[in-house]
């Protein structure tokens, strides 16, 4: 009887979890474009509501199929941590942004549940990194209201990021080929994740004061400098994740086009010259161009993610169903591939139009921000954000070459959930605040209508 | 904000680009990807499939899984070597049915409802089957009549290119592979993993005359029946000289009486006359120099001519000797398309898969692989090749029960004609071809002597007589 139970649970849950998925997603998408500003609050409650369900039945199907009963501790977890992730959040500052505090509940609850799945062992340590982030990054909307001397610490982000990535070049673990993390007694970090936002508020403190010529050649010679140490540690990912933010923020605040065609084609030279250069890097544009002939070496990677992707099909082959341990490093680099073999294909595109959701959203507060530090800032974050989730699903997938970034809140690693928490409540705080300074304006104009996303 | 939107708008589009990619990727790879053998998926399905069954055309079972007394899954090939090639193994790699329609043989179409019934009994789910092509009859007597000789039999329907049979010799047990896998790969000498029929690259001797004739006729369509040669048993150009076999000599000839009585002189003189240019797009249109048009293993033949070629090199190819070489299946192509009015057609061996309960999930139909050669070409040939049947080379085929038309050949590789490979490909009734024909058997001696009489073997069968 059991038994029976058991295969109707993991056929039926393959579909309920898409379903529930799309829903949610469908929300996501009225919450974003809706106008009305009583609907969207409804799809918001709705969305919560719907998250919940879904983290449900991820972890009833786990709990049935592994026959783990310690699966419902950590759904039991998961519940109360984000009812209160959002609980918390809306009470303390009743002017978050809804819809991108519901999507990061999704996305981070999603990531907890894969990363459990993937090795339960591992997965406590995650929960803990998630529960200090949350704590830490509680503060950071109060910390952006009450102070304004981040914009005058230019000197202090640039020297901090760059020594920091020194550090790690010089004095490093090496993981898998690449000098990216620093290890203290046990505890490992990869600074280049924290060294992101350091590097975005550098670059904002600067361009948000300085427009002239002389000053965007400085900003472009110290961003070299992050992006060289980068290389060099071979953190091919990240480097490119700062190259491309640093480009985009430039045209973005100096309105010039040109430093747009620059960027091109400084990338292209560059890649060239990488190319040729660094043999590391040779060897993920020989495992793109033709992975099946180096497939037991070079491209292991990459086609064993091709292989979990096409067994999973578009609705996956069910939770605990397939084998994402063929991947190495699924649960770091390739956990797209883990969430397309289990999942299926539908339920990873939904949440890809989630993370879009995320990065639209955070365009939209950056489009209304009057204050151009704060602007630069959001904007930043927003391009880093998406453009990480681009590398990884896109080098995943084969759609680019593999450069091994984490996607942030569904990847396994302390430094990218706490990296990423930050990011996500450092645009909330600046949302927060610019709907205040909004307010102050209208009512000083007494101008009635405000206008609410 | 115009800046900001366009930053909107270039990342959804990239990642529209990537969601198509993606839908496309997971709806057109999933066959190939999980035949891969660094996929080891396929363990998955192993512990919840048992492989499905590969039967010939009329029923019966030429590959199954069962479970032995023990306990223990095996897989069962009823007709032992027989088929051994073409339905081929699947432990210790994979080849043939068993490699093609792996996917297949390892996926289930069972329901959920008797999934958990299968699951309550403690068995694994059937996979689909697969309704070959083959027939076993024909199969048979194909394998029994090449007998100790190494070589390969080839039959195909002519309108479909539906394998029939397919034997290559010296062939292997698919049943005890795995236990007489050390001794098979280990032998030297050994071959018996070689499917001689699709991948044995042999010099097609005699055979390609077929192929000179066409070429002669392309260039002389209105009076290539004015051809006459004078045969003295050898012809010398440059100080080259070609015998024709056992030194005969056939006096005065015409175009078809040349090929009937496959008189080497003559179509050296044909070949030297002929144009290399076009000579060479007539063998490349033929697939010579690239790809087969099939799914099945197969390789390529090898045919030149062009600048490079010294006289010599043409005197040889026209007789389909020197570097020139063709393997069983390609000339059985060629042979289908002269039957079949110059249309080649893709030769397939699996008919349909079905599910245990014999609903079909996927059925395969004849394929073109386009016109090689027009109908009047096809005519022509046909014509060339009956009289071969009639009174040339083959003619102990002359019978009251069926007509055939057909080319024999001499595949010389040693200074010893007793060493040569006996070649001979044909097809029947001329008028409406049913089946193809083509057998090659090594070190044999000549194709008139062994070649014909097999293929009369299969023929007799196939034609009840």
């Amino acid at each position: 009887m059991q038994i029976t139970l058991k295969f109707y649970l993991i056929e039926l849950s393959k579909y309920l979890i898409a379903f529930t998925m799309l829903l949610y997603t469908g929300l996501a998408l009225i919450c974003n474009f809706s106008k009305d500003k009583k609907a969207v609050s409804i799809c918001c409650s709705l969305q919560s509501g719907v998250l919940l369900v879904l983290m449900f039945l991820c972890f009833l199907d786990l709990t049935f199929v592994s026959g783990k009963e310690e699966y419902l501790y950590l759904f039991a977890f998961i519940t109360l941590f984000l009812f209160f992730m959002i609980t918390i959040v809306t009470i303390i500052y009743d002017n978050v942004d809804r819809v991108l505090l519901n999507n990061m509940c999704l996305l981070s609850g999603l990531g907890l549940c894969i990363v459990s799945r993937l090795s339960f062992a591992k997965s406590f340590r995650q929960y803990i990194i998630t529960l200090v982030s949350f704590a830490i990054c509680l503060a950071i909307p109060f910390i952006i209201d009450r102070f304004r001397f981040f914009r005058k610490l230019l000197w202090v982000y640039a020297g901090v990021g760059i020594v920091a990535l020194l550090l790690v070049l010089v004095n490093s673990a090496k993981v898998h080929g690449a000098h990216i993390t620093y290890s203290i007694k046990g505890f490992t970090f990869q600074p280049s994740e924290i060294v992101k936002i350091l590097f975005l508020f550098f670059i904002a403190a600067l361009l948000y004061k300085y427009n002239d010529f002389k000053w965007i050649i400085v900003s472009a010679i110290l961003s070299g400098c992050f992006v060289i140490i980068l290389v060099l540690s071979r953190d091919l990912g990240s480097a490119l994740i700062f190259f491309v933010a640093y480009f985009m923020i430039l045209v973005m605040s100096t309105h010039n086009y040109w430093y747009l065609l620059t960027g091109l084609v400084g990338g292209a030279l560059a890649s060239i010259v990488a190319y040729n250069l660094f043999d590391h890097v040779k060897v993920r544009v020989v495992a793109f161009l033709d992975p099946w002939t180096y497939i037991d070496d070079q491209a292991y990677q990459i086609t064993q993610s091709l292989f979990a992707i096409s067994s999973g099909g578009w609705f996956g082959r069910g939770l605990m169903q397939g084998r994402p341990w063929d991947i190495p490093y699924v649960d770091q680099d390739l956990i797209i591939a883990a969430i397309c073999e289990e999942f299926g294909l539908i339920f990873a595109i939904c949440v890809l139009i989630i993370c879009l959701c995320c990065f639209y959203r955070m365009m939209m507060i950056s489009s209304r921000c009057s204050d151009k530090f704060y602007q630069i800032v959001v904007y930043g974050i927003g391009v880093m954000y998406i453009f990480q989730v681009f590398l990884t699903v896109g080098g995943g997938i084969k759609f680019i070459p593999l450069t091994g970034v984490t996607l942030p809140f569904l990847s396994y690693g302390g430094s990218s959930v706490l990296s990423t928490y930050i990011m996500f409540f450092i645009v909330q705080g600046i949302y927060i605040k610019s709907l205040k300074y909004e307010k102050l304006l209208d009512e000083k104009n007494k101008k009635p209508d405000t206008k609410v996303y | 904000m115009f800046l900001i939107n366009i930053t909107l708008v270039i990342f959804c589009v990239l990642f529209l680009c990537m969601f198509l990619y993606l839908g496309i990727f997971v709806s057109t790879s999933t066959v190939e990807l999980f035949d891969n053998n660094y996929n080891n998926r396929q363990e998955l399905q192993e512990s919840n499939v048992l492989r499905g069954t590969i039967y010939a055309s009329g029923g019966e079972v030429l590959a199954e899984s069962r479970i032995d007394e023990n306990g223990v899954e095996r897989r069962y090939y009823p007709y032992g070597t027989a088929f051994a090639h073409i339905v081929g193994y699947s432990v210790n790699g994979r080849m043939g049915i068993e490699d093609y329609a792996n996917y297949y043989l390892m996926h289930s179409g069972a329901t959920l409802s008797e999934r958990v019934e299968n699951d309550l009994e403690n068995v694994k789910d059937p996979g689909y089957n697969v309704m070959s092509t083959l027939d076993a009859t024909l199969q048979q007597v194909a394998d029994e009549s090449l007998g100790m000789y190494n070589g390969a039999v080839i039959v195909t329907e002519a309108k479909t290119g539906r394998v029939l049979a397919m034997v290559s010799h010296p062939n292997f047990n698919p049943g005890s592979i795995k236990e007489d896998w050390e001794a098979i790969t280990s032998d030297p000498n050994g071959s018996q993993l070689l499917n001689r029929a699709t991948q044995g690259l042999y010099p097609p001797g005699s055979t390609f005359k077929i192929i000179t004739a066409l070429e002669y006729y392309r260039e002389n369509p209105t009076d290539w029946d004015e051809y006459e040669y004078t045969c003295n048993g050898s012809i010398t150009h440059d100080d080259y000289r070609i015998s024709c076999i056992y030194g005969t000599v056939h006096y005065d000839l015409d175009l078809e009486s040349s090929f009937a009585r496959s008189c080497n002189s003559s179509f050296v003189n044909i070949g030297l006359s002929l144009d290399l240019d076009k000579w060479s797009d007539t063998m490349d249109s033929l697939y010579f120099n690239r790809r087969l048009p099939t799914n099945l293993l197969a390789n390529y033949g090898r045919a030149y001519v062009g600048p490079q070629s010294t006289d010599y090199d043409i005197m040889q190819t026209s007789i389909g000797q020197g570097k020139t070489t063709i393997t069983p299946l390609h000339l059985n192509m060629i042979t289908q398309a002269i039957a079949n009015g110059g249309e080649m057609l893709r030769p397939y061996v699996i008919d349909r898969i079905v599910d245990e309960n014999g609903k079909v999930i996927l059925a395969y139909t004849p394929q073109s692989a386009g016109m090689v050669m027009s109908h009047n070409e096809s005519v022509f040939l046909t014509d060339l090749m009956t009289a071969v049947c009639e009174y040339g080379t083959a003619r102990v085929l002359l019978n009251d029960n069926y007509t055939v038309a057909g080319k024999t050949g001499t595949a010389e590789f040693a200074n010893d004609i007793n060493e040569s490979h006996a070649w001979f490909t044909c097809f029947a009734p001329v008028d409406d071809p049913e089946i193809c024909v083509t057998v090659i058997i090594e070190k044999a001696g000549t194709g008139v002597e062994y070649a014909v009489p097999l293929a009369k073997r299969i023929l007799d069968v196939y034609f009840d007589v």
